[in-house]
């Protein structure tokens, strides 16, 4: 079933792939324009670079959030699907999965080319990819309430955003903390692994309030 | 009482600005929001009234029992 | 439900409650301006000077107490929420948007007295503090609580959805609150601790306490006349509603 729901769902990403192109894009220019807003000193760059590469991982999240739910609310599938067998919340968790595929893994992919323009070392740079790699999981399944309980919404996309952002903050903390302990030899593990626990928490608690926001949204 | 003077009193030991910032905006907003709570009461209470006024006259002109009260849809849009 | 249940229930309707509030409401406006008068009294004319902070430390009877009802006012919004969603009780999902602009008017008071604090203290109107920038992202809450159900027509619907983002954000207050403090605590160049409170005089923690109980009966008053408000608005079609309007001439 798990594997059904992904399957689908990243068949129909692959139809539109422009969309997932052009929020790779938005990352990598939100994160080009730090340097030529703050100037190019290597030192005041590599200082900057976890907290801006995390900033704009989540903003490029957020772009590919409100699609999460909505074309599935469109032609009725999603109606379908909570009138299954399988609880809800597995299916959502089977999204949740196939929106980390598609939007958060090429960030993951980016994240270390785009370290290299921020002078980052290799360690850092290799901290930095973990990190992304636990954490973005985390805002799929956080974000995925968001794209919940704003489905249909009028000014949803806005909405999203503030709803979503605060909840971000934790994942921001330790995820660009986890670069900055290793930029300053602190060492990441204890950022890593509470950054772990968040992604858990966000993959398997998360769906079923968000499952729970998805029937609300279809009564 | 703490005060010799009122003057003192105002000064606040050289922070008068920061405390009495803090006492204005505080007691401004805090009957600011009853007033408005009570303003928007009051202009719905009169739209309401006039939308009752309006449709017992219709109910009237067409002379038609009026059926309207009875677990009436509550979210229709209206205005 | 049966009728027992609904006996239980008998103040959650609209109907029984809508008069009672309006009974309440003069009295807890008392017991506010009471409370309110005897706390600034003792706050700004009997309590002695702080030792340390000199006379500006007096922000202190309007700044506590706003920032603990701001905290305070998010927790039983969302039990208000938690019930309403549980139970389907129309009453609780009302008394949860009644509250929730008086809490983010409590979560600004509490950044604004704290800047006005800060400013003579620190020499800064803004520390990244752990505490100050938990206040901030509880005023975000507020306020994305408050757009949702703005944004949503269907009152029940946008009753539900908030309480859904509300017993969220409870969840996610702690986490938010502990992940901002490890972040403050690795950060130690900008933080200025709040924490090593000054050993308070009685006369303060009275005033501050008094202070405290003003806020909380100006905001039951507050959520009652809110909440009055939002019934008459969603029950407009319902019989009561119209006899109320009509006896009213």
């Amino acid at each position: 079933m798990l594997r059904a729901v992904i399957g689908r769902d990243l068949r129909l990403a692959m139809r539109r792939q422009a969309d997932i192109v052009a929020a790779m894009f938005f990352f990598i220019i939100v994160v080009s324009l730090f340097p030529l807003g703050v100037g190019p000193e290597p030192d005041q760059l590599r200082r900057m670079a976890p907290g801006v590469l995390w900033v704009a991982a989540l903003l490029a999240t957020m772009l590919s959030l409100p699609r999460l739910f909505a074309d599935d609310h469109r032609d009725g599938t999603l109606e379908q699907l909570a009138l299954a067998p399988q609880p809800l919340g597995l299916i959502v968790l089977g999204k949740v999965i196939a929106h980390w595929l598609v939007a958060g893994l090429p960030l993951v992919i980016l994240a270390p080319v785009l370290g290299i323009q921020f002078d980052l070392s290799r360690d850092a740079l290799a901290v930095l990819t973990v990190s992304l790699l636990i954490g973005t999981p985390a805002l799929s399944g956080i974000g995925a309430i968001g794209a919940a309980l704003t489905l249909g919404v009028r000014g949803g996309g806005v909405l999203l955003s503030l709803l979503v952002l605060p909840l971000y903050i934790p994942v921001l903390i330790f995820g660009a903390g986890a670069v900055d302990a290793t930029v300053s030899g602190l060492g990441p593990q204890a950022h890593l692994s509470l950054l772990g626990a968040l992604a858990l928490g966000g993959v398997f608690f998360a769906p079923w309030p968000t499952a729970a926001a998805l029937r609300v949204a279809l009564e | 009482m703490h005060w010799n003077s009122f003057g003192e009193f105002l000064a606040m030991g050289s922070h008068g600005l920061y405390v009495w910032g803090s006492v204005v905006v505080m007691a401004v907003l805090m009957l600011a929001e009853p007033m408005l709570l009570v303003h928007g009461r009051k202009t719905l209470v009169a739209r309401l009234k006039r939308q009752l006024r309006a449709e017992q006259q219709e109910a009237g002109a067409n002379r038609s029992p009026s059926h309207h009260s009875h677990n009436a849809p509550r979210n229709t849009p209206q205005e | 439900m049966t009728d027992r249940v609904i006996n239980w229930f008998k103040y959650a309707s609209p109907q029984t409650f809508y008069p009672l509030a309006g009974k309440l409401i003069p009295w807890f406006w008392a017991l506010a301006a009471l409370f309110g008068i005897a706390g600034l009294a003792i706050g700004f004319l009997i309590a002695p000077t702080d030792a340390q902070q000199g006379e500006g430390y007096r922000i202190i009877f309007l700044h506590v107490p706003a920032s603990w009802m701001s905290m305070f006012i998010y927790l039983v919004m969302a039990f208000w929420a938690g019930i309403g969603l549980a139970f389907n009780i129309r009453l609780s999902g009302m008394m949860a948007s009644a509250l929730a602009p008086t809490g983010a008017l409590f979560a600004f008071l509490s950044l604004w007295t704290g800047a006005l604090w800060g400013k003579p203290m620190w020499g800064t109107w803004w520390v990244w503090d752990a505490r100050l920038t938990s206040e901030l992202i509880l005023l975000f809450l507020y306020i994305g609580f408050i757009a949702l159900q703005a944004a949503i027509d269907d009152p029940r619907r946008a009753d539900k959805a908030g309480a859904i983002l509300a017993l969220v954000g409870v969840v996610n207050i702690p986490i938010i609150y502990f992940s901002v403090k490890w972040w403050n605590t690795l950060h130690q160049g900008a933080s200025v601790s709040l924490t090593k409170a000054p050993s308070m005089a009685a006369m303060m923690l009275w005033g501050m306490l008094l202070c405290a109980l003003a806020c909380w009966m100006y905001s039951i008053a507050i959520a009652l006349m809110r909440v009055r408000t939002i019934m008459l608005e969603r029950e407009r079609h319902t019989d009561w509603v119209r006899e109320l309007l009509d006896e009213k001439g």
